[in-house]
């Protein structure tokens, strides 16, 4: 499973990864693979404060509706609104063109507290 | 194959291969190739089988041609529906009921019952039988190569005994997708060689994922969604189903008025799912029974329940999605032209 090292993991299967001020968040290849189709993307609104561990996002397959969680507190300052009309840039890029919101964040310790990406492959172990 | 396994009425069941977007598009499109084993068949056989059926269930039996198949609800005591079935009358003597996994024990139990008062033996042989569906508007093409039957000669609805990829088989060419194709119901030691074999000649494995969203584009029911014990079929645009004749729970359908009544939803965004409220003027007014994203449309589709009231005045709908009202607006069925 695709897990890039330049980056950082919630266990719940969203990446973020922090650009100057700014942290990009999306989900992981695991996540899209065990989802399936993603056929529609409900992003948060520009301007949104949002907590860490708070659900802002829902990545919809033909199957199921997932939350997706904020890892890190702070404002919602972009969302991929390329995914509006090909929300299969999910399943097709998850790390690069299938991104969902960026985060301007409150505190940059959080960031810091993420899982590392040897800690996500653990959880992904156990999860099997 | 790599297919993602669920628990469905206690087998398991590939979900999808990989895609059920792609598996969707393969039936509608091409050949897609189903296992659906899982199915329960009863045999019905003896001087009054035909008298039987035409009790148990709601449409007409004494319709059914030797070679033929129509689609059927059995109905209880008190207007609902124990089951919905495929009946199947591959020669003059002998019937065979197709019924949901979920439901065999429930309805052996409810048919043994009937069947107390009539000359005949109903035998459940769905240990003993496998059954695949190859579905899609290239079946028949592709069929047509490891069949030793005259495909051409057997329109839709009919059941006939040739032998798939060197096994004997029953065909008939029936299925739940909306498309043109075949259901072959075969030993469970054939099973395998002729998948592989139909697999090998271009047909799709396809998933239950991709039945389901096949199924919910023709606005087709799937039982404990859109039937149950409770509903009254008269109430849901499969009405046509329930033919004015005696039957067993007749009256109970008959007499009850429609408060609600199941019809077809498009949304314009989101995605609707089972149980999401449906609302009009802030008010909960119906349930969705089943919604998905349809792949064909790229629209939101749900079966719901709605308050016929509602449905008279053409009020305002909308599926709250999340806690958020998605406009939506009722849809004659099948949502997608065949």
């Amino acid at each position: 499973m695709n897990v890039p090292a330049d980056r950082k993991y919630r266990n719940s299967h969203e990446w973020a990864k922090l650009e100057g001020e700014v942290v990009t968040v999306g989900i992981t290849d695991y996540a899209q693979h065990e989802l399936g189709d993603v056929v529609y993307v409900e992003l948060p609104e520009v301007g949104r404060e949002v907590e860490a561990g708070e659900a802002v996002a829902v990545v919809e397959s033909v199957k199921t509706a997932s939350d997706i969680y904020a890892p890190v507190s702070g404002e919602v300052v972009e969302v991929n609104g390329a995914l509006e009309e090909s929300p299969e840039r999910v399943n097709e890029d998850p790390y690069g063109e299938g991104w969902l919101f960026k985060i301007r964040p409150k505190d940059p310790s959080e960031y810091e507290g993420l899982l590392d990406p040897d800690a996500y492959l653990k959880v992904l172990e156990e999860e099997g | 194959m790599g297919g993602r396994m669920v628990d469905f009425a206690g087998w398991a069941m590939p979900l999808d291969y990989g895609s059920i977007k792609a598996e969707h598009l393969a039936v509608r499109q091409g050949a897609g190739l189903f296992d659906v084993s899982h199915m329960g068949e009863f045999w019905i056989e003896g001087p009054e089988a035909l008298a039987f059926l035409e009790y148990v269930t709601t449409n007409k039996a004494a319709r059914l041609k030797p070679g033929r198949a129509q689609y059927t609800m059995f109905p209880n005591a008190s207007g609902g529906v124990v089951d919905d079935a495929y009946l199947y009358r591959p020669d003059d003597a002998r019937y065979l009921l197709v019924v949901n996994a979920a439901n065999v024990a429930k309805d052996w139990d409810h048919l043994q019952a009937l069947s107390r008062d009539f000359d005949v033996r109903l035998t459940d042989r769905s240990d003993e039988t496998a059954l695949l569906a190859l579905q899609g508007p290239k079946a028949a093409e592709l069929l047509r190569d490891l069949c030793d039957a005259d495909l051409g000669a057997y329109k839709k609805n009919a059941v006939f005994f040739a032998r798939v990829a060197g096994r004997e088989a029953m065909l008939a060419r029936t299925g739940y997708t909306g498309e043109d194709g075949f259901e072959i119901f075969l030993k469970p030691e054939d099973a395998a060689h002729v998948f592989t074999a139909l697999r090998e000649a271009g047909a799709t494995p396809a998933g239950l994922g991709a039945r389901d969203t096949l199924r919910l584009e023709m606005g087709f029911p799937l039982y404990g969604h859109e039937l149950d014990d409770a509903t009254n079929p008269l109430c849901t645009p499969y009405a046509w189903v329930v033919k004015d004749k005696p039957f067993f729970g007749r009256d109970a359908i008959f007499g009850q008025a429609c408060e609600t009544r199941l019809v077809g939803l498009v949304l314009e965004r989101g995605v609707p799912r089972e149980g999401y409220p449906v609302v009009s003027g802030g008010e909960e007014v119906g349930r969705v029974t089943s919604g998905t994203l349809s792949p064909v449309l790229g629209r939101g589709i749900a079966l719901a329940w709605v308050k016929s009231e509602v449905l008279e005045d053409e009020a305002d709908l909308a599926v709250m999605v999340r806690g958020r009202e998605h406009p939506a607006r009722v849809h004659p069925l099948p949502f997608i032209r065949r």
